[in-house]
Order: C-alpha cells, then structure tokens, then sequence
C-alpha cells in the first residue's frame, strides 16, 4: 500500500464541496432583518478587526451590498476569508445580544461572505478613492495575512509597500493551509489581487535573507514589517519519522491546494497526530479524499482537545475516529510506513499525561500526518536580525498597540508575533502594525475602528451634562482578555 | 362562551365579522367560502355599471421581511353586471339566512339610485353600503371619494336614496379628508341608518427605480391607488373614534381598516365599531383567518367577564379626550430590568440621539446577565431627573417587559392646560418654567 489518488474528479467536487454554501439573496435579507442593529454592539468589540457588524448587515437589509462590502474591506482587507475561516462562534457570532434573548445568533460569518463575494464576483472596486503617494517606502517579509492587511493599511496611506513572498503565491495559509471545504485558494487569491490593486506590489519567488538581504531592505525602506508567519510543523522525535508516507499535516493540505483534488495522493488508512484545528483540517480531508479510516491520535481526553467544538463536530460528522490518550512511540515499516506502535496514557494528578506502564499495542496504518502545531522561526528571525529581542515562547517581542520591536525600522504581526492564533488577528496585528509605522514615520494617528453611528458623538461632558460613552481601550482589552479566558480557559 | 352575535342598524349577523366590499366578495363562490369558514357577513363587492379593469392592480409596501404590512390596489367596483350580482345575492341569501348580506352599491342619478335601491331590497340583501369612497378611477368619473369628499353631495345622494329605502343603509367613507365627523354628520342629517369606515387612502407604494415607474405598472404607467392592510390601522381608529365621540354623528359604525386578527377587531369594537370589515388579510392568508378571531374575541370577552360583545362596544370612547384636558403634573419613568437586558444599546442611542438625552451608558458592575456577560461592555442607565417619560425607549427595546414606564408621585394635584390657563389668568400661579 502506498499514498496515492483515491477518489474521481467528480466525487472530490462533491466531497471537498464548502460546507457552508453561499446564502441567496433571500436568505441573506431574512437573516439581516433579523439583526437588531445594536448601537456599539458587543460583535464589534468581539472582532480582532473592529468591523462595524450592524452597520453591514443593515445595508445588506436594504440591498446596498457594495457598501456593506465597503464597510467590512475598509476594517479588514481580508474579510472574504475571515468570513469563511473565523471561529465566529467564539468571537463575533459568540458575543451576540441575541443569545441572551434564547435565539440563535445572527450568522455574521454568512452574511460577510454573501456581501464580499458580491463585490468580487462582480468586479466592483469598493476603494476608488486613491490615496496620494506620500514617497515612503515600507517592505514586508512574508506574503501571508498579516503583511497583506499591513501593507494594503500602508497603502491606503500613501506608502509604497513591497511584499518579498518566497512561495509562488501570496497568501500565506489563506492560500496553502486552510481546509479547502472552508476556503478554497482562488478566494484567498482574489483578496491578493484585491491588495494589489490598491498599489502594493507582490515579488513572489524571493526569500528575505537569500535572493535579497535584509541589510538591503534596512537600506532602501523606511521600515520593515516582520509577517513570516511560523515555520514546519513540530517533529515527533520517535523512531521511524522519516519513512515514507509520514508527512506534516501543513505539507498534505498544500497538496490539496495546488494539485488537482483528485490526484492528491492519500493513505487507505490515516492516522493525524495531534488534536488541534489543523489536525481536523487534516483528518477530514484525508476522509474526504478516499481514505477508508482517518483517525486521530491524541495523547489527552476529549474535554483537553485544543481543537474548536464545531471542528470537532465537522469531523465526527464526517466519520473520522479518534483515539484519546494514545501517543505514538514508533513508526512502523521498512521504507514505507505500515504502522505506528502506540502506547495508552492517562492524565496524571498534575493534569499532565503519563504513559501507562505495559501498554504497548500496535496499529496498521499507511499513512501518518504530523499536526503537533508549528515550530516558531527563532533561528530565521535571528538570521534576519540578531538583535530581535523574542520572548521565552520565541515570538517576536512588540509594543502590542504598534508592533514596533526593539530593533531600528523593524516591526511584526501576525504569527511570529503571536505564535499561531486566527487569520482575523492576524489582519488586526498588521493593520496595527501599519499604523504604528505611519505614527513613527511622523504621520498623524489614526483613530481605531469606530462605529459609523459614534462618528460626530463629542467626548466628555455634552451640553445635556451627560457622559459620551467613547470608545475605551482598557475596557476592550479587559473584554479581549475574557473572550481569551472563554476561549482557552 | 360569549355571545358574538350583533345587530347594526336592523342588519342581523352571528359574529361581528364581515367580508369587506373588495375582491374577497366579487362572487357567489367567494361569499358561500366565507361563511363556510365561519364569516358573519359579507358586503359584496360594489355593484354598479360594469367596468373594465386594467392589468396589473395591486402592490404592497414590506417592511423588514413582512410582506404586504400595506396594500395598494387600482382596481374598480365589479366588472359583472347588477343582473348576475343581484342574482347570486339571491342565491347566497336563500343558502345563508340568518348571515348578513349587504349590497354595496356605486351609481349616479337619483333614478339609477332608485334602481338599485329596489333591486337590492328584491335580491333579499340585509342592507346595502353606499360606495362614497374608492380613491381611484370612479371619482374620475364623479362618484367614490368625489362623493364622500363633499358633504354636500354626501347628503343629496343619501336624500335620494333614502326616499327608496326599505332595507338599512349603510354609507360608507373616505379617508382622504381633513375631518372624518364633516361627512359622517352629512350621513346622518340625510337619514342614514349608519356608516361604516375607512375606505382606501389615497397611495403609491414604492417606486421601480429601474423603470422609473411605480407599482402597480400598467403599460409602462401607473396611477394613484387605494392603500389599506396592517399599516393603515391607527387611522382608521382615529377615524372611528372621531365619529363614535360625535354627538351630531351618533351613527352606528361599522370599522374597517388593517383588521387583521381578534385583538385589532377588539380595538375597533372598544372605540365604537358595531361590526368589523376585514379585506387585506383575507387576500393575505384566506378566509380561514377568521376562525382565530372567532375564538379570540370569545375568549376575551369570558376572561373581561362580557356575556356579549355588544358589551365591549365603545368601551373605550371616553378615554380618547382633547390634549388639554390632560394631566400636565401625571409623570412617568422609564425602568430597565437587568434580569432581562440584552445589552443592544437600542434604547441608549435612540434616547440620545431621537429624544431627551436621558440615558447614561454606565459600567456593568454586578447588573444583570445580559450586560454582565461582556465584561467592560457599558450598559443603559436611565437618568430618572432627566427621564419625560415620552416611552420611546421602551418602545424600541426588543425586549418584551424589559423596559417598563413606572408612575412617579409628583405630589401635585392634576392640572390640565385648560386649568394651567385659567389659573395663569386669576393669577393663582407662576408660568411652569421652560425645559432647559
């Protein structure tokens, strides 16, 4: 048994198909008419990007879509996919009145996409007004979300911003790593274009550091932007791991986004190490593509799984299996993996898990996927600038309001910065980024999101004698840090 | 269970419910439907010289996923002729004795009048209703609203009609004056047995912006129609009211107007109505709606302790007064219960920016779960020295008995304007000072 295709063109269409469909126009005005419209609503304190949610949804009420496309593009370049790839249901979608009132949320995510995908589809350009260039000139290593937000805000700004992409595509994982049932790489490359077309220009094919040197990049901007997101996936460090058909999950789903799906080669029987949302992405795509078991193996209980609730679901749902507090100690085989020897664990008292003593069994499997999460680039960051202060977790240390480092023109966001979070805070970290930038370049500071209706509010005291409820940052981290408890705690 | 049957001017009908001159009531077929589902009348629809109708008639104002919350219509009375009208009337009647059938009836000269009066009375019709109403079309030609917009010809016609009455008139009218109690007061000083409103208002609903053309669109123009269903409701009890608190009208009334269910019937009874018309929501769902307002209006009535609806009738006449005999120095507050809040901020904004700028927006600590869920998220506070109690934030709150308006003791004796002014003027007190 060897990886190989296992699945017709048609049947992958079917299966790889998203799982969440486009809404029709009818749908999409039921579903606006039933948001409330909230005046400073908890779903925009709950967006890393500050969307003004009401504000959009009321205009896709009134069939007004390139102005609620407008409304979410201008907070967050990469709104089409968030749409589709955001945990909405932890942030936006979590955070709606309407579960206060026993009602299901408004389908936020849903109506994002049905109001982006007009414009795109369309060809509507929601920026016509250009900015003027103001003559600076800022670079960007890494193609991914983050340095595409960074660098589409610099450019609404006036700035010239280069991106240096070493992959063929701009992207990032929007691109190469996302479940293709979610998103699929050709929206991911109409919000490239979509970057592009506000004056950023994209070299793909060029690695910072190899086909260029930073000491040049230092040289010719006027601040650079770290976006190089994180790097190979973590090793199992058994014996075995380098036989063929062990592969890393990121690798797979790469496959899945630049060969044909029906020619994407898969084990008959797949074993995914690890349990986060990668994983799932993994086991569902191996299931999905032909493979007659795809299992996870996971050294913690089910109530432990990073992974989100509604992953999890996808991939019962999709008849994947899964073996709790089991880790694999070998990988089994000649050239070829035919299985992997595996032990049974338990948590112990410190919650940490042990291995079993005696509990040695083996399974046959033809394919494994590593998904233990991804290596940050210490040694990479190091290379491009040895001073990089990190912190003990290896991310790049920042000012968290302006992404500025510690070194000279350098600043970062997205995932070397915060070490692996959602495409979303990736775009809300470069869009701070680029204005940190702009205010340390000497230009004026721009105002964080606010919503439409706050504009022309006064603060302080007004002539009735009444506090103005501005916008305060602390309550919003205080409001971020519990969403961030919810989440993980 | 409470007894529904009514008796409007001499017209007997087993429920207050009655099928609206209108398209409903265009055919035998439709009438035997109705009272099959348990109508207590129908007013055909109006019969007259037949006309021609064009194609398309109708449109609708939606609002927020609701369709047809207005309806505007450009069709004319009956394109049958009186023959086959008067004919099935026959019919219906002989099938349906003890339901009310009333002739509505458009015509021109006292003779025509006659006619039809004597053919109406020879079919078996309970009664009859003069059509001095319909926006549309026939007041081109003199008659509907041209009518009921002139008191004048109001009481002319009725005079006409009158001297050939042998059954209950009944005249029905216009919305599209200034004052409703001028045309009703015509009525009756020419002899009317009773009236019965509101007809159509005078409408165009919404506005192709492709063609540049409005609905309904016929051959690339449209014209003025007549609005009716949920959204003209609050007019029509205005109008109702006006006429039921008229001494110099004093006519029994039948309500007509966005009736759709048993409460909006109950309404129309509370402010004078006899008996209730109902047409747009029978076109929206059947008649089959009016089986909920049977039972509704008969539950309501057993838990109010009514043995019959005639006991509802004009029950709340009395409390409609002129502002200035309101109490100046009554106050009210609105209350937000936290057990409920959401946390929508409607009624904040709406305070703040559509009225008296009486709501803070204040830290949470230890309110409620809707706004404590979302630790640092502001919540409404009301700012009870500044709060005038005008309920506009209750009524935007999405939350039923969230926001309730609570009376204040004040201390003061009532005071309406008209005692303001008198007061003002034996100099007993000071001008109330002006609102900051």
């Amino acid at each position: 048994m060897t990886l190989k295709p296992r699945i017709t063109a048609e049947a992958a269409g079917k299966s790889m198909a998203e799982i969440e469909p486009k809404y029709s126009p009818q749908e999409a005005k039921v579903e606006a008419d039933r948001c409330l419209y909230c005046f400073d609503a908890p779903c925009i304190m709950a967006c890393p990007t500050g969307i003004d949610i009401p504000g959009f949804i009321k205009k896709i009420a009134t069939n007004n879509l390139t102005g609620s496309a407008r409304v979410i593009l201008e907070s967050n370049i990469l709104g089409a996919s968030c749409a589709r790839v955001c945990p909405t249901s932890v942030l936006c979608e979590g955070a709606c009145v309407l579960l206060d009132r026993d009602e299901k949320p408004i389908k936020i995510g849903r109506l994002q996409r049905y109001a982006t995908d007009h414009v795109f589809d369309n060809r509507i350009d929601v920026f016509k007004q250009k900015t003027r260039p103001n003559g600076r000139k800022v670079a960007l290593i890494g193609g991914g979300p983050a340095s595409l937000a960074c660098a589409a805000e610099l450019a609404r700004l006036g700035y010239q911003a280069v991106i240096f992409e070493k992959k063929p595509e701009a992207g990032g994982l929007n691109t190469y790593g996302i479940a293709y049932y979610k998103l699929t790489p050709e929206v991911s490359l109409a919000e490239v274009n979509l970057v592009k077309s506000l004056g950023v220009e994209i070299r793909t094919g060029v690695e910072v550091g190899k086909d260029i040197a930073m000491e040049k990049l230092l040289a010719d901007f006027d601040a650079v932007f770290v976006g190089i997101g994180l790097g190979r996936t973590l090793r199992l460090d058994i014996p075995g791991e380098d036989k063929q058909g062990v592969v890393e999950a990121l690798e797979f789903i790469e496959w899945i986004h630049t060969k044909p799906l029906h020619q994407v080669p898969v084990g008959e029987r797949v074993a995914v190490i690890g349990c986060g949302n990668t994983a799932i992405d993994a086991v569902t795509q191996a299931k999905r593509l032909g493979a007659k078991e795809a299992v996870i193996v996971y050294r913690r209980g089910e109530d432990d799984m990073p992974a989100y609730e509604y992953e999890y679901e996808i991939a019962k749902k999709d008849g994947c299996s899964f073996m709790f507090h089991t880790a694999p100690v070998e990988v089994l085989g000649g050239d070829q993996v035919t299985g992997l020897k595996l032990v049974k664990t338990r948590n112990n008292a410190q919650g940490k898990a042990e291995v079993v003593p005696g509990s040695e069994f083996e399974e046959p499997f033809d394919m494994v996927i590593k998904a233990l999460g991804q290596q940050k680039q210490v040694s990479v960051l190091k290379k491009l600038a040895p001073q990089l202060e990190l912190d003990k977790a290896g991310c790049v240390a920042c000012n968290p309001a302006t992404g500025q480092t510690n070194v000279d023109k350098l600043f970062v966001g997205g995932d070397a910065r915060n070490g692996g979070r959602e495409v979303v805070n990736a775009v809300s970290e470069g869009k701070k980024a680029a204005r940190g930038i702009h205010v340390w370049l000497g230009g004026q500071a721009v105002e964080g999101p606010v919503q439409a209706s706050r504009l022309g509010c006064k603060d302080g005291v007004t002539g009735s004698g009444y506090l103005h409820p501005k916008r305060v940052p602390e309550l919003e981290a205080e409001y971020h840090a519990m969403l961030n408890e919810v989440r993980h705690g | 269970m409470a007894d529904l049957s009514i008796n409007l001017a001499g017209i007997k009908s087993p429920n207050p419910f009655w099928v609206a001159s209108a398209p409903p009531s265009n055919t035998a077929y439709q009438c035997h439907r109705a009272f099959e589902a348990g109508w207590g009348g129908v007013v055909w629809k109006t019969i007259g010289d037949p006309i021609v109708n064009v194609s398309s008639r109708y449109s609708s104002h939606d609002l927020a996923g609701q369709r047809m919350v207005g309806f505007n219509n450009i069709e004319l009375i009956s394109d049958r002729s009186p023959e086959t009208n008067f004919r099935e009337i026959a019919e219906c009647k002989k099938r349906w004795p003890h339901h009310a059938i009333i002739a509505s009836l458009m015509t021109d000269t006292r003779e025509n009048w006659h006619d039809m009066m004597k053919r109406s009375a020879d079919a078996g019709a309970d009664g009859v209703e003069l059509n001095f109403g319909c926006p549309h079309g026939m007041c081109e030609r003199g008659m509907g609203s041209a009518v009921g917009q002139n008191p004048d010809v109001i009481e002319t016609i009725v005079g006409w009609v009158m001297e050939a009455a042998e059954i209950p008139v009944i005249v029905k009218l216009t919305p599209n004056i200034t004052d409703i109690t001028r045309p009703a007061r015509a009525a009756k000083k020419a002899g009317a047995d009773a009236i019965s409103m509101i007809n159509t208002i005078n409408s165009i609903t919404q506005v192709n912006l492709d063609t540049m053309c409005p609905e309904p669109y016929v051959a690339g123009k449209s014209t003025h129609g007549g609005y009716c269903g949920p959204a003209v409701k609050p007019i029509a009890l205005n109008m109702v009211q006006s006429c039921a608190s008229d001494p110099q009208v004093g006519l029994p009334i039948s309500g007509i107007g966005g009736i759709g269910n048993w409460r909006d019937a109950a309404e129309f009874i509370a402010l004078g109505s006899t008996s209730v018309q109902v047409c747009t929501a029978i076109m929206h769902y059947g008649f089959r709606i009016v089986e909920d307002m049977i039972d509704g209006l008969s539950d309501f009535l057993d838990s109010k302790g009514m043995a019959s609806v005639n006991e509802l009738r004009g029950k709340a006449v009395k409390s409609v007064d002129k502002w200035e005999t309101l109490n100046l120095n009554y106050k009210r507050v609105a209350d937000i219960n936290y057990d409920k809040c959401i946390g929508c901020n409607l009624c904040y904004i709406a305070c703040e920016d559509g009225a008296h700028q009486a709501i803070d927006l204040i830290k949470p600590d230890g309110k409620g779960l809707g706004p404590g869920r979302l630790p640092g998220k502001l919540i409404p506070q009301i700012n009870v020295d500044h709060c005038v109690g005008c309920n506009l934030c209750s009524l935007v709150c999405p939350v039923d008995h969230c926001i309730s308006m609570v009376d204040i003791e004040t201390g003061k004796a009532p005071m309406s304007w008209k005692d303001y002014q008198d007061k003002l003027a034996k100099g007993e007190m000071e001008r109330i000072p002006a609102h900051p």
